[in-house]
């Protein structure tokens, strides 16, 4: 059952565009995250979803009703923001019990639900609390649970760990995949420029950049398959590898020629059109292996190695303009500056674009 | 013109007084600890010893000052109060006796409550619902400048502007006060305004509430734009209305910059002098401490006694309020 669906939304500031038209249908129970670098209106997007936004233009509906102009508290959503935006003059109880008590529910109601959701969130001895003796883990913690006592048909999220330390980030990720866990039905929609969050949280990922959805699917279907250079470069960590490149052979396999003068074979069926036209050759870091032996994609000098422990990175320079090649080996192999080494990939790994940037797919 | 002149020569010495002082002291400290040119050990204990004096050369003359003008004149004022008129005779506590039974003490007291009950109230209430509305439209700020505007205006200058607001003309003659051009416009008969006892001592707070109102409105409205927005997001989705929001989530988290507006003008209030004289003078039951004190020290023949009592009292009231007014702005700083 489609819990949301957006139809050709849009959002603009005056005469400035922000948000250029986007459908997206999000189904019940799903969990959905929004992703992409900062300014390209994901936030915008989920603050319309909320009703903090004016929609511009389109039309939202939630459970099948149009809610374009419904205020935000009956839309069935609640909202985590980045600050937690907890009350800070209230306990934590009192900030779970806010929205309860202005829809006058019965007293026992109010209490069994914030102990209900206490209890998930193993907040119930803090519940006398106020905000400022918390600490940053439970704060937000406090806001997700404020969100539950909602009780909401579609959860939103709006970068709720940017403002953890690296430990907690990881712990409240877990808490919230949880979370969603132990509610099948209820659908979340999470904005986050963090591609971890995003990978490991999501049941599908929405990549949005100016104000466009680039691409959407589930995380590896991104990974493996991005539509256009933009998601490819956006998905995964260190960024893909792109070179130039020109179709050397166009039909069920597919010959390129890179600079530095190598050809690589790739599983890729191009038209027959593109023959001898320039097109974009990508390789993640990680596919990239040392080559043993002339079989190689290409040949350069290491700039610069950092040792991680569980992988190595190679900076290449000198390959394309302006940009290295990194290079992810696993474990420690450490490399001299300056040392000549070549690479090689696995065929079936290999990713190419047209001259406009779309992916040919595999 | 000639007052113009030596006004201006006033401020030319002083001004280069000052830097004179600065200059010439510092001066003359670093010679007597000269630090260049010596070896390290020596310029090291004279940099410190320097730097030690230094801050005291700064606060020096400000210290001065306030032990002349405000320390001693208070242990001043409290034995002028346990003596008699010429200051020179002990008589114990027997000013604060006649006080205690005095109906012009009584009365100026009670309508100094009156004055610490509603002035502070409606000015800091009309403060914040000012402050509140100015920040969602776009004349705001024009409508604030103007509401401000009267904070310059001096309490006399301010009493001046309304006397005329409440002028009095005989019936029939034509009523230059707007107030009684207003009543007999709707066939009322002109009001002598500020003679009319208990309701004068009103006429009189509404110029303080129309000075201070523009006080209140610029503190509160800068503790209102402190309010994080997310909080008053979250209020929205959580279903509040915007009365719910501004009074159990705005007002909430601007209390303590409430309480410091309230006090600020409540020891305002408590010490307000100016306005009653040049209204009233007192008459017509409007009398206050403050005038009372001027009266018995100034005129009818000077009173040093009996007005330092009456100062004392002043004092003791304002004591508490001011210790905890700055307790609280301390509190609120450091919460910044």
């Amino acid at each position: 059952m489609t819990a949301l669906q957006l139809k050709n939304i849009k959002k603009s500031y005056g005469t400035v565009d922000v948000i250029h038209g986007v459908d997206l249908d999000i189904q019940e129970g799903e969990f959905v995250v929004f992703v992409g670098p900062s300014g390209c209106g994901k936030s915008t997007l989920l603050r319309m979803i909320a009703g903090l936004e004016e929609i511009s233009g389109g039309t939202l509906s939630i459970g099948g009703q149009v809610v374009n102009d419904i205020p935000p508290s009956k839309r069935g959503i609640a909202m985590v923001f980045q600050s937690y935006a907890l009350y800070p003059h209230m306990t934590v109880y009192d900030n779970m019990a806010f929205g309860m008590r202005i829809a006058k529910e019965s007293k026992e109601e109010i209490d069994r639900r914030v102990r209900a959701a206490a209890d998930i969130l193993q907040l119930t001895q803090y519940l006398d609390r106020l905000p400022k003796a918390l600490s940053g883990g439970q704060r937000q913690r406090v806001a997700i649970g404020r969100a539950i006592c909602r009780d909401p048909k579609v959860f939103l999220f709006d970068e709720p760990l940017s403002n953890l330390d690296a430990a907690l980030r990881v712990a409240t990720r877990i808490e919230i995949a949880k979370l969603h866990e132990s509610m099948p039905d209820t659908t979340m929609i999470y904005v986050t420029h963090d591609q971890v969050e995003a990978m490991t949280l999501a049941d599908r990922i929405v990549v949005l950049s100016a104000g466009r959805i680039e691409q959407v699917g589930s995380p590896m279907e991104l990974y493996h398959h991005p539509a256009n250079l933009f998601v490819a470069q956006f998905i995964g960590s260190p960024a893909m590898n792109i070179l130039p490149a020109r179709v050397e052979k166009a039909g069920a396999e597919t010959i390129v020629t890179l600079t530095g003068g190598r050809q690589a074979f790739l599983d890729i069926a191009t038209d027959a059109s593109q023959q001898g036209k320039p097109a974009k050759f990508g390789v993640r870091p990680e596919d990239l292996t040392v080559a043993q032996g002339e079989d190689y994609l290409f040949e350069g000098q290491v700039a610069l190695s950092e040792a991680l422990g569980e992988v190595t990175l190679y900076y290449i320079e000198g390959l394309v303009e302006g940009e290295p090649i990194v290079v992810k080996v696993p474990g420690n192999q450490p490399v001299r500056r300056g040392e000549s080494v070549r690479f090689t990939a696995d065929r079936s790994k290999l990713h190419l674009f047209d001259a406009e940037g779309l992916s040919y797919r595999r | 013109m000639e007052q113009l002149a030596g006004a201006l020569v006033t401020v030319v010495i002083g001004v280069l007084g000052c830097a004179a002082y600065f200059f010439g002291s510092n001066f003359l400290l670093d010679a007597a600890f000269p630090s260049r040119g010596r070896d390290p050990l020596t310029a090291a204990r004279n940099m410190r010893r320097a730097n030690a004096i230094r801050p005291w050369l700064f606060l020096g003359p400000a210290l001065l000052v306030l032990g002349i003008y405000l320390v001693y004149p208070v242990f001043e004022s409290l034995r002028l109060s346990l003596h008699d008129r010429s200051g020179r005779n002990f008589v114990g506590l027997s000013n604060y006796v006649w006080m205690a039974n005095n109906p012009g003490f009584r009365e100026s007291m009670f309508n100094n409550m009156l004055w610490l009950l509603f002035v502070p109230a409606l000015s800091t209430f009309l403060g914040l619902v000012i402050a509140a509305l100015t920040d969602r439209i776009w004349w705001g700020n024009i409508a604030k400048s103007l509401i401000f505007m009267p904070m310059a205006i001096s309490f006399v200058g301010a009493s001046v502007i309304w006397k005329f607001i409440y002028d009095y003309r005989a019936a029939g003659s034509e009523q230059i006060g707007i107030l009684n051009a207003i009543v007999v416009y709707f066939g009322g008969e002109p009001q002598a305004w500020i003679t009319i006892p208990f309701w004068n001592n009103f006429f009189l707070m509404i110029i303080l509430v129309w000075i201070q109102t523009g006080f209140a409105m610029v503190i509160l409205s800068a503790a209102l734009r402190g309010i994080p927005d997310e909080t008053i997001e979250a209020a929205v989705i959580d279903g509040a209305n915007g009365f719910q929001i501004f009074f159990k989530i705005m007002i909430p988290q601007i209390w303590g910059t409430i309480a410091v507006v309230w006090t600020t003008i409540t020891i305002l209030v408590l010490k307000v002098f100016d306005i009653v004289l040049a209204m009233t003078n007192g008459q017509w039951n409007t009398q206050v401490l403050a005038n009372l004190m001027f009266d018995w020290m100034f005129r009818g023949g000077g009173d040093f006694g009996r007005g330092a009592a009456i100062a004392m009292v002043i004092m003791v009231l304002v004591i508490p309020i001011m210790v905890w007014n700055i307790r609280r702005a301390s509190a609120e700083m450091e919460g910044r």
